[in-house]
């Protein structure tokens, strides 16, 4: 489904990414592991046109996205939760979602997928008509995740989802994430909390400075001596 | 207390005026940061528009304005598409000064092709003023008042709850998630460029009809008040603009009336300086932090 071959990255004199190539499969939970720094939010913004790659290229349903101006991605069915979560704060959490749904016109789809986002996450029902500013830190990690799946994508890419959460917050956004992929969307996440992402997905690519040092299954890797060491703690 | 209620009628007259004029401003603010310096320029280009059409070519009232509108968004869009576009992603100030620089651009070319003479503009309604008990009040007056009204309920009802509306609240707040909507963020740019420079068309047609003297450089009083209105309500929060170009218009007629004529101005800034100092955000802006 997504291919990205010997992608290159730099921001001015920085290479941050080297030569990077994976693979995504339709239906698949696949997760991208790696210690800050390591370039793992920069090859979701390339996927998703944000910067400029320097060579490489990423092909999407056969299609190269090289030249694919940002704001037409989510058109092909490329939905991203960016990290912080990035909500749009003085907008009410009913705009928010409306925002994702922005590109669609099918609005019998769209009221039916905000149902089922709502099912997915009752809070945000409770909540919909405030301001998402004033979610808590794991309610508005919902809102970016709904919103992201009310355009309905084939591809859902997760930057960091357990960043700032409690343990109990975390399993709760991983269980949602398992669901949502069981419903049909193939997820590329994101994540430096490696134990939930390798038990979460099928497979994974470690990350470090920027290249792509080791690929496996999550079970595989999770009993990976090296990534043992590295990310989870021996 | 006629000459204080008259004097609340002739400032609520100017004051939302400024109010539309600072709609452009703050609008712009909010969507992509930058003062648009050349913003006061475009109702100079709208009064000679009304001026030319009405005068020179015998056009009807409607047609005239309908021209001024037209032809300030025509304006507003290609400023913004040639001279702000290709500096979007440079420092600030980069584009600050080209918005000074765009400001002179069109003011001394009026001066080329308009000469530095000011030109009059006829008197449109030859209405008698309207009178209650010992006020009188002039039909420009309430038509001035009545419109900016229905203008500022309508452009507050398109950004709350139109589809476009929402766009540009969401570009205003953050650019890149934006686009990740599918949000056409250029596009969104032009809108509101188009919506801030209709209301200074608008506000042009109305500005002349109460001080019906057209030259190069008359939109710099008027910009520079509307922008000061702008900063005082809050710039980027279009309530905010509303709110302080009525209360800048209000100060400014009181002033004159009660303390000097010459002062009045000075009396206009003081009030910025002493709101800025307590509310640096301005009136309706909030302090706010970032969540993360």
């Amino acid at each position: 489904m997504l291919k990205v071959i010997e992608l290159n990255l730099s921001y001015g004199a920085i290479h941050t990414l080297k030569d990077i190539s994976f693979e995504v499969h339709e239906g698949e939970i696949v997760s991208l592991i790696g210690a800050n720094g390591a370039g793992k939010s920069s090859i979701l913004n390339a996927i998703s046109c944000l910067v400029p790659f320097s060579s490489g290229d990423i092909v999407f349903l056969g299609n190269s996205i090289k030249k694919t101006p940002p704001h037409q991605l989510v058109n092909m069915g490329i939905a991203q939760v960016p990290e912080g979560r990035r909500v749009f704060s003085k907008m009410t959490v009913l705009e928010n979602l409306e925002m994702g749904a922005f590109i669609r016109k099918d609005s019998a789809g769209i009221s039916s997928d905000l149902e089922n986002v709502y099912h997915h996450f009752p809070r945000l029902k409770e909540r919909r008509r405030q301001l998402a500013g004033t979610l808590s830190g794991g309610e508005q990690q919902m809102l970016a995740m709904g919103r992201a799946l009310m355009s309905k994508p084939k591809l859902l890419m997760m930057d960091e989802p357990s960043m700032g959460l409690s343990p109990i917050l975390v399993q709760e956004i991983f269980e949602i994430i398992k669901k949502v992929n069981k419903e049909g969307t193939t997820i590329l996440l994101v994540e430096q909390n490696a134990q939930m992402a390798l038990s979460l997905a099928q497979r994974a690519y470690v990350l470090e400075t920027g290249r792509v040092i080791k690929t496996g299954l999550g079970a595989e890797l999770l009993q990976d001596e090296d990534v043992r060491k590295a990310y989870l703690g021996g | 207390m006629t000459l204080f209620f008259n004097q609340l009628i002739n400032g609520l007259h100017v004051g939302f005026i400024y109010a539309l004029i600072a709609l452009g401003y703050t609008m712009v603010y909010g969507i992509v940061k930058l003062i648009n310096f050349a913003h006061g320029d475009i109702i100079m280009i709208g009064a000679y528009t009304a001026v030319i059409t009405l005068v020179s070519l015998g056009w009807s009232t409607p047609l005239s304005l309908l021209a001024a509108i037209v032809v300030c968004v025509v304006f507003g869009i290609t400023i913004e598409r040639v001279a702000y576009k290709p500096l979007r992603s440079s420092p600030r100030i980069s584009s600050l000064i080209t918005a000074i620089g765009v400001s002179m651009l069109l003011q001394n070319t009026a001066l080329l092709v308009f000469g530095a003479a000011s030109r009059p503009f006829p008197t449109i309604f030859n209405i008698e003023p309207v009178r209650f008990a010992d006020l009188q009040i002039s039909f420009v007056t309430l038509l001035t008042i009545v419109v900016s009204i229905a203008l500022m309920v309508l452009l507050q009802t398109f950004v709350k709850t139109s589809k476009a509306g929402k766009a540009m609240r969401a570009v205003s707040e953050d650019y890149n998630t934006a686009l990740l909507m599918g949000i056409n963020v250029n596009n969104t740019i032009t809108l509101t460029f188009a919506i801030g420079c209709a209301l200074a068309g608008i506000g042009a047609y109305l500005y002349i009809m109460a001080y019906p003297a057209i030259s190069p450089t008359m939109g710099s009083l008027p910009g520079l008040k509307a922008f000061i209105a702008a900063v005082l309500g809050g710039i980027g929060i279009i309530p905010g603009a509303m709110l302080g170009g009525i209360l800048l218009g209000v100060a400014e007629s009181m002033t004159k009336a009660y303390i000097s004529t010459q002062l009045s101005d000075a009396v206009v800034y003081g009030i910025l300086i002493v709101v800025l100092l307590f509310k640096p955000a301005g009136l309706l802006g909030k302090a706010t932090r970032e969540k993360v």
